[in-house]
C-alpha cells in the first residue's frame, strides 16, 4: 500500500495499513500549531469542503470545518438534512453527485450503515467518513490513536481498558481493531449485555491478541495506562433503575482513581453525560479535552493528504 | 440404474443434490413463475447416496446463466448441474461459490445503506466458504442467513 493518499476516499479504518495510518499521525503532528492558530497556512486555498450531515453533531462538523478553515479553504454544505432537498426525498447518491460537482472533498455523516462507502462511489471527489449509523467512524479512531501516541510517545505495549457500551458503540469497534493492530494489550469492561461483540474480539484475537474480558473495572484500572469511556445509553435499557445501577457502577470518580498508574489518561469522545466526574477535569489524568482538540490537525492532516497539499 | 421418477427429458438441465428443502428456493431463482416456456419438474426429499436427502430440480429446453449458478452456489454449494442433450448427460458439474457477490441477495442488516431505496446492487465479498460467509461491501456486516436474503 501508497502512502499516496491524493484522491482517496476515507470510508473505514479497516482500509488503512498501520504504515498509512503513522503517516497521517506524523503528518497530523506537524498541523499542531496551524491547529492552534499560531502558525498561518494557505495550503488548501481555493479549495472548497462539502460537509453533509444527514445527523446532528457539533464536534465532527465543527472540527472539520475549523481544520478546512485553518488551511486556507471553505466549507458549505447543511447539518439539518430537513431544510434541504432531502426532505423531498431526494436519494444519497443524487445529493451526492450534486454536492461533487460544488466542492473538491465531501465529510460525510449520514444514520445508514454503509453510507459512506455509496457515498464514494457516486462521487468523483474524496468522500471522508464522519460517522454511518453504527457502523465507522475513522478520523475519530484516528484522533484517539493520535491522543495516545502523543500522550505516551507510543501505542504499541501500552494497556488500553476500554469501557461502556462496548456492543454498540461507534468508536469503539474500529477504534480496539486499530489498537490490537497497533500492539496495544486490551480489557474490554461492560455490562454482559454490552460487551464488546463475538465478531470484533475475533478480528482482535486473529492479530495474536488475547483481549481480557470483565464486567467490572477495580482490577483492570490498576495497571491501566489509558482508560478509554465511552456512554452508556439510556435506551439499552429496560428500565431507568437498571440503567442508573449499571451507569453508577462504571462513573469514573476521585475514590476510583485511588490506586491508578501516575501517568494513567484518561479519554472519552464526548459528549459525556456523567460518565466522569467534573472533579476528574482537574487531574492530570483527563485527557479528553485535548483528545477533542486533536480532532482538528487530524482532520488537517487527512484533507491535506486527500486533497493533494500533503504527501 | 437410471431411476426415473419422472420422463426422462430430451434436451435441458438437471439439478442433482440441492440441499434438501432447497427446491422451491432453487425455483425462485431460476425464475420459474416469470417465465412459462418449458417443462420443470420437482422432486423433493429424494434419498441420495452421497447424503441423505436430497432436492432435484429438472429444467426441459434450457440452460441457466452464470448469475442463477451462483445464486443457486449460495443456497446449495454441493448441487451438481447436469446439462441434458439428446437424453444424455452431455455435461456434468459442481456449482462453484463465487468471490464476489453482486446483485444476487439484499443485505441481513436492516440499518445498511443498501436496504434504502438507492440506485445500488448489494455486493458481498465471500469470507468464508464452508460455511458460507458474506460480508456486505457497504455496511462490513457479515451473514450466513443467505436463503433468507436471497433475492
Ligand atoms: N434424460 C434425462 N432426463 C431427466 N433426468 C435425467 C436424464 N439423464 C439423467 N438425469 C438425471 O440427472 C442426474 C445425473 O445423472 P447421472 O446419470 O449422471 O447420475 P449419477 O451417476 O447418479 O450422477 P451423480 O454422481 O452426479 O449423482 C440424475 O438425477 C438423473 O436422474
Ligand atoms: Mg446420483
Ligand atoms: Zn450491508
Amino acid at each position: 500500500m501508497s502512502t499516496d493518499f491524493k484522491g482517496m476516499d476515507v470510508v473505514s479504518i479497516r482500509d488503512f495499513s498501520r504504515e498509512q495510518i503513522e503517516h497521517v499521525l506524523r503528518l497530523a503532528e506537524k498541523m499542531v500549531p496551524i491547529a492552534k492558530g499560531e502558525e498561518r497556512s494557505v495550503m488548501l486555498e481555493g479549495r472548497i469542503l462539502g460537509t453533509v450531515f444527514y445527523e446532528p453533531s457539533t464536534r465532527t462538523r465543527l472540527s472539520f470545518e475549523s481544520a478546512m478553515s485553518r488551511l486556507g479553504g471553505k466549507c458549505l454544505g447543511f447539518g439539518e438534512p430537513k431544510i434541504s432537498s432531502v426532505a423531498k426525498g431526494e436519494t444519497l447518491a443524487d445529493t451526492i453527485r450534486m454536492i461533487d460537482s460544488y466542492c473538491d472533498a465531501i465529510v460525510l455523516r449520514h444514520t445508514q450503515e454503509g453510507a459512506a462507502r455509496l457515498a464514494g462511489h457516486f462521487a468523483r471527489k474524496p468522500v471522508i467518513n464522519a460517522g454511518d449509523g453504527a457502523g465507522q467512524h475513522p478520523t475519530q479512531t484516528m484522533l484517539d490513536l493520535f491522543t495516545i501516541r502523543k500522550e505516551k510517545k507510543k501505542i504499541e505495549g501500552n494497556h488500553v481498558v476500554i469501557v461502556g457500551d462496548l456492543k454498540y458503540g461507534r468508536t469503539v469497534h474500529s477504534l480496539s481493531e486499530a489498537l490490537a493492530m497497533f500492539g496495544a494489550e486490551l480489557t474490554f469492561v461492560a455490562p454482559p449485555n454490552l460487551q464488546i461483540p463475538k465478531e470484533h474480539l475475533k478480528a482482535i484475537e486473529a492479530m495474536g491478541h488475547k483481549p481480557k474480558i470483565s464486567s467490572t473495572l477495580g482490577e483492570a484500572l490498576k495497571d491501566a495506562d489509558v482508560l478509554y469511556v465511552t456512554r452508556i445509553q439510556k435506551e439499552r435499557f429496560p428500565d431507568l433503575a437498571e440503567y442508573q445501577k449499571v451507569a453508577g457502577t462504571y462513573r469514573i470518580d476521585m475514590p476510583m482513581l485511588k490506586d491508578v498508574k501516575s501517568d494513567l489518561i484518561i479519554m472519552h469522545p464526548l459528549p459525556r453525560v456523567g460518565e466522569i466526574a467534573p472533579e476528574v477535569d482537574e487531574t492530570p489524568h483527563a485527557k479528553y479535552f485535548e483528545q477533542a482538540f486533536n480532532g482538528v490537525p487530524v482532520r488537517m492532516a487527512l484533507l491535506g493528504l486527500v486533497l493533494g497539499g500533503l504527501k | 440404474m437410471k431411476e426415473f421418477k419422472v420422463t426422462p427429458i430430451r434436451n435441458g438441465t438437471v439439478i442433482d443434490h440441492i440441499t434438501m428443502g432447497m427446491a422451491l428456493k432453487v425455483l425462485k431463482i431460476i425464475g420459474v413463475a416469470e417465465d412459462v416456456s418449458s417443462t420443470v419438474s420437482v422432486l423433493m426429499h429424494v434419498p441420495s447416496k452421497k447424503a441423505g436427502w436430497k432436492d432435484i430440480v429438472k429444467i426441459e429446453d434450457r440452460e441457466l446463466d452464470p448469475k442463477e449458478l451462483d445464486r443457486i452456489a449460495l443456497i446449495s454449494p454441493n448441487a451438481t448441474i447436469n446439462i441434458i442433450r439428446d437424453y444424455n448427460v452431455a455435461e456434468k458439474f459442481v456449482v462453484e461459490v463465487p468471490n464476489v457477490v453482486k446483485g444476487v441477495m439484499k443485505c441481513s442488516n436492516p440499518g445498511c445503506i443498501t436496504n434504502q431505496n438507492e440506485p445500488v446492487e448489494p455486493e458481498f465479498v465471500v469470507e468464508s466458504k464452508k460455511p458460507i460467509t458474506l460480508r456486505c461491501v457497504y455496511c462490513d456486516r457479515l451473514t450466513t442467513e443467505i436463503a433468507e436474503n436471497i433475492q
